[in-house]
């Protein structure tokens, strides 16, 4: 079956395979920062944007997204040009192996979109889902928490 | 939270941006499965549904008629050699217990067969289809049970080699005596006694294990490969493969965490055969439910520690028995042993009878392997719990003994010469120790004397603060080498080619500080390549705490070296003598007349204009001793009187880890150890079935730490000065975990008065030890 959808604002009219995941389709597609940890739901490395709200690809059919906007870490920034939320991950030290990073950044993309201003408690609540093995968590909050600032500043796209 | 005393300098103890921090925070195709290999085949393992069986026969004819089946293999197939998989130096000090493929299977997950196939269906499909006849052999699940007079022997092949008695299914053993426990027992004025409990626990990368096994333009074979051991992966797959050594390529990319788990080579050499079998590109993946299942665990052990102080609060007598559980493999048993005891008793030199003994027990269980700390957070467990019941019995607060009975700088401990890896060791002295400065720091951060005077309560909840010290090494010492290779590049920027295997940890970045700073550039100057086994030099992988340190000493070696040479040259260029010269800021500037030249200009020459040559430089460091660094941990508990729910409030953790090379990056390491430690002391255990089956085989039942389970780890480094370390640095990775287990269960002491010592410390666990005590 064709599916027609955006990724990371370009069209994509593709042939999906019957019961493929969305984390299958975006990793044919090339987006390799859409990680599979678990495949389960569990984990949180395979989050995405689907229409702004964070979804676990692994768990969402492929013709779900049909005719929606997806976005994944690509989407953002590139090597060359990051997006300030993903400096700010660097920056903090919230990058350690960088398996969760993607996913991570993508949830708290969109966290900062519905509250410019979380506190670490609720920077925590938000990012629940997404397990992170290596940082602990404290630098990853404080990555979020310096994005938020800087979001407010205007540095932010 | 940082304190950075440390000394000052233009790139080491800075936090410049992780090398690889942008291409992973943009997501770039940086791991092992991210590069697609059109024609590849897909490789998939049959597990054993049984604990302990005999294989009398295999039929692989049905599924091999599976459409798009290329190949299956097991044990009637590939040859029999005997080997380890853990990934340690040679002469590996693990049993060659294991096959690729055995006619008997030990435990439920061990591999019994591979297919590859031209789509996962197919291979899984083929799985389905293969028919194994079993013969369901009697199974021990406990280390009771397993040291039982006639219990069913585990490896009872006749070719295996270096299993200390496999007829008592005891791979390795150890007993070390030091002076005369009976007389130091008895020479004590107080003694205590206790023993805890650490389960089966898994590390749980969130990267599973993955291999991607083709051929390159000249026939030779290419591992692709989430690992922690390059070089190690490349000799065990050439021995059990028999291939040479020369014809296989391993490239570590990026990989996804390890922790220890992926010191094995698991994957490896199921991939290399099927690629050899096919002559096609294979590329293997594991589930999460695999990675549960069938990989590596944390060693469960049960230690026993006695402890015999004088009045005053010196340790006079210590013994440790440790008791642990290697599953149905002995990867890495005898050396996590000899770690249990190598990297815990040397804190307590004060000590003058001591004895250490124990045993690693075969099971019919998953396989034990190395996880971060390997040994010393099962050790330090039982250490420190025992030490706060002794300063309750002697009447002193927890943290005036620690300060009484630690090890200071320029003293030794008999232990480092007794207690090597899975050998005897090597003597050493203590030549960097700020534990009591930690000490201090941490007491203040909690408020110590505070909260240990006043425990508060509010409704069911009881609050309580405990603490722990621990120590880890750095390096295996007369084992561990490594090597760099450094190279100028024309324009005054270099090249840092290492075989250390950066695996999440940031080494990469590390070490390119280390030779920036020898080479007076910034970081950026510096570009590394890592962990490929065909263009950098030799380095035993990332394990043991020993990468800034020992790989690091090497590419501080290799600086020196080019920046003589670079010298040499900017001497002709200024017609100055080399003495007369120093390097800094990208110049070479003479002392005399205050002229210079860049170092662009200096590679330029040394490439194009005169006495041409290439600067550049090897140098190795073969690991002469171990340098511990230390650790004091604080938390505060507050534990639910009513449903037995433990939470931890705040967690202090103040390390030594000498100079810290990048300050952010040492607390990172610290955190992460931390919260997996809180995973160990409150959630972690892999349950098992009355058939020894995993039960809890996914996230959801197999709970690690969210964010919201742990509180903001405050992570302070005390800097010291390590002599022979790089710029005084020592390790960091793995003392972090060696404290929350012992820190919480005496914090949960001081809230409520029950020791828990069996973890995790669940609800269940805390209501009925708080029953027991009758509340
Ligand atoms: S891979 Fe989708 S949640 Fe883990
Ligand atoms: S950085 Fe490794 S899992 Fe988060």
């Amino acid at each position: 079956m064709r599916v027609y959808f955006e990724l990371n604002g370009k069209p994509q009219y593709v042939e999906v395979k019957p019961g493929e995941s969305l984390l299958a389709l975006l990793r044919r597609l090339g987006m390799k920062s859409v990680k599979e940890g678990c495949g389960m739901g569990e984990c949180g490395t395979c989050t995405v944007l689907l229409e702004g709200k964070p979804v676990r690809s692994c768990l969402t059919f492929a013709p779900k997204v049909q005719g929606k906007r997806v976005t994944t870490v690509e989407g953002l920034g590139s090597v060359n040009d990051p997006h300030p939320l993903q400096r700010a991950f660097v920056e903090a030290g919230a990058v350690q192996c960088g398996f969760c990073t993607p996913g991570m950044i993508l949830t708290a993309y969109a966290l900062l979109e519905e509250n410019p201003d979380p506190t670490p408690q609720e920077v925590r609540e938000y990012l629940v889902g997404n397990l992170c093995r290596c940082t602990g968590y404290k630098k990853i909050v404080d990555a979020v928490l310096l994005a938020a600032q800087w979001k407010r500043e205007g540095q932010w796209r | 939270m940082a304190v950075i005393l440390g000394r000052a300098r233009a790139v080491v103890g800075q936090n410049v941006p992780k090398v690889d921090g942008i291409p992973l925070a943009t997501g770039q195709p940086k791991f092992t499965l991210d590069l697609d290999f059109p024609g590849a085949l897909v490789g998939k393992i049959l597990y054993s549904p049984h604990a302990h069986a005999e294989i009398l026969a295999i039929d692989t004819s049905e599924a091999e008629r599976v459409p798009g089946v290329a190949c299956i293999l097991h044990y009637g197939n590939v040859p029999r050699v005997p080997y380890t998989t853990a990934g340690q130096g040679w002469p590996e000090p693990s049993p060659y217990d294991t096959v690729l493929f055995d006619r008997k299977v030990r435990y439920v997950g061990d591999r019994v067969a591979a297919v590859a196939a031209e789509t996962e269906e197919a291979a899984l499909e083929a799985l389905q289809k293969i028919r194994v006849e079993y013969r369901i052999l009697p199974a021990v699940f406990t280390i009771d049970e397993a040291l039982a007079p006639g219990a069913p022997i585990i490896h009872d092949e006749p070719d295996a080699q270096g299993i200390y008695d496999p007829q008592r299914n005891i791979a390795a053993a150890v007993d070390i005596p030091i002076g005369d426990l009976a007389r130091g027992f008895a020479e004590s004025d107080v003694i205590v006694e206790e023993t805890c409990e650490i389960p089966y626990s898994q590390h749980c990368a969130l990267e599973p294990h993955c291999v991607l096994a083709y051929f390159d333009e000249d026939g030779r074979l290419v591992l692709r490969t989430s690992t922690q051991v390059p070089f190690h992966v490349r000799r065990i797959v050439s021995r059990v493969l028999g291939i040479p050594l020369s014809r296989i390529r391993v490239v570590k990319p990026r990989i996804g965490g390890g922790f220890g788990s992926k010191q094995e080579v698991i994957l490896e050499p199921v991939a290399a055969a099927l690629a050899l079998r096919t002559g096609r590109p294979v590329r293997m993946a594991l589930t999460r439910e695999e990675v549960l299942v069938s990989t590596r665990t944390r060693h469960p052990y049960r230690v026993r520690v006695k402890l015999g102080a004088k009045r005053d609060g010196t340790l006079h007598a210590l013994e440790m028995e440790a008791l642990g559980n290697t599953g149905a493999y002995g990867a890495h048993a005898g050396t996590v042993l000899y770690n249990v005891g190598s990297k815990s008793l040397p804190l307590y030199n004060k000590a003058r009878h001591l004895r250490f003994h124990g045993k690693a027990v075969y099971t019919n269980l998953p396989v034990a392997g190395a996880y971060r700390g390997y040994g010393a957070t099962q050790a330090f467990f039982a250490l420190e719990v025992a030490m706060d019941e002794l300063a309750e019995k002697l009447g002193m607060d927890p943290l005036e003994l620690r300060l009484k009975n630690h090890i200071r700088e320029g003293e030794s401990s008999p232990i480092f010469e007794k207690l090597g890896e899975g050998r005897e060791g090597k003597a050493q002295i203590i030549r960097s120790c700020k534990l009591a400065e930690a000490l201090r720091i941490g007491a203040e951060r909690i408020g110590w004397y505070e909260k240990r005077r006043n425990p508060r309560r509010e409704g069911p909840w009881a609050y309580g603060v405990g603490l722990a010290c621990a120590m880890q090494g750095s390096g295996i010492t007369g084992i561990d080498m490594a090597a760099a290779t450094l190279l100028m590049n024309e324009d005054g920027s270099f090249r840092l080619l290492v075989g250390a295997t950066d695996l999440g940890t940031g080494s990469d970045t590390v070490l390119a500080q280390i030779a920036a700073e020898a080479l007076g550039v910034p970081v950026e100057k510096v570009l590394v390549y890592s962990s490929d086994t065909d263009f950098t030099p030799f380095d035993t992988g990332a394990y043991a705490s020993s990468t800034t340190y020992v790989s690091g000493n090497a590419v501080l070696r290799a600086a020196e070296e080019v920046k003589r040479q670079i010298l040499e040259v900017a001497a002709e260029m200024l017609e100055e003598p080399v003495e007369g010269l120093v390097l800094e800021r990208e110049r070479v500037v003479s002392r005399r007349t205050g002229r210079s030249v860049s170092l662009a200009e200096v590679g330029h020459r040394a490439t194009y204009v005169a006495n041409q040559r290439q600067i550049g430089a090897t140098a190795s460091f073969a690991c002469p001793e171990s340098p511990p660094p230390f650790a004091a941990f604080f938390c505060e508990v507050a534990v639910d009187t009513e449903t037995g729910v433990v939470r931890v409030e705040r967690f202090v953790v103040v390390a030594d880890c000498g100079q810290p090379i990048h300050p952010k990056l040492a607390e990172g390491q610290l955190e992460g150890a931390v919260v997996q430690g809180i995973g160990h002391a409150l959630y972690e255990e892999l349950l098992f079935s009355e058939r020894g089956s995993c039960v809890n085989r996914s996230f959801f039942d197999y709970r690690i730490p969210t964010a919201l389970d742990v509180p903001e780890i405050e992570a302070i480094l005390v800097p010291s000065e390590e002599p022979t370390g790089p710029f005084g640095a020592k390790s960091i990775a793995e003392v972090g975990i060696n404290g929350p287990l012992p820190a919480i269960s005496n914090a949960i002491y001081h809230a409520v008065g029950v020791r828990l010592t069996r973890a995790p410390f669940t609800p269940e666990r805390v209501l009925a030890a708080l029953k027991a005590k009758g509340r």
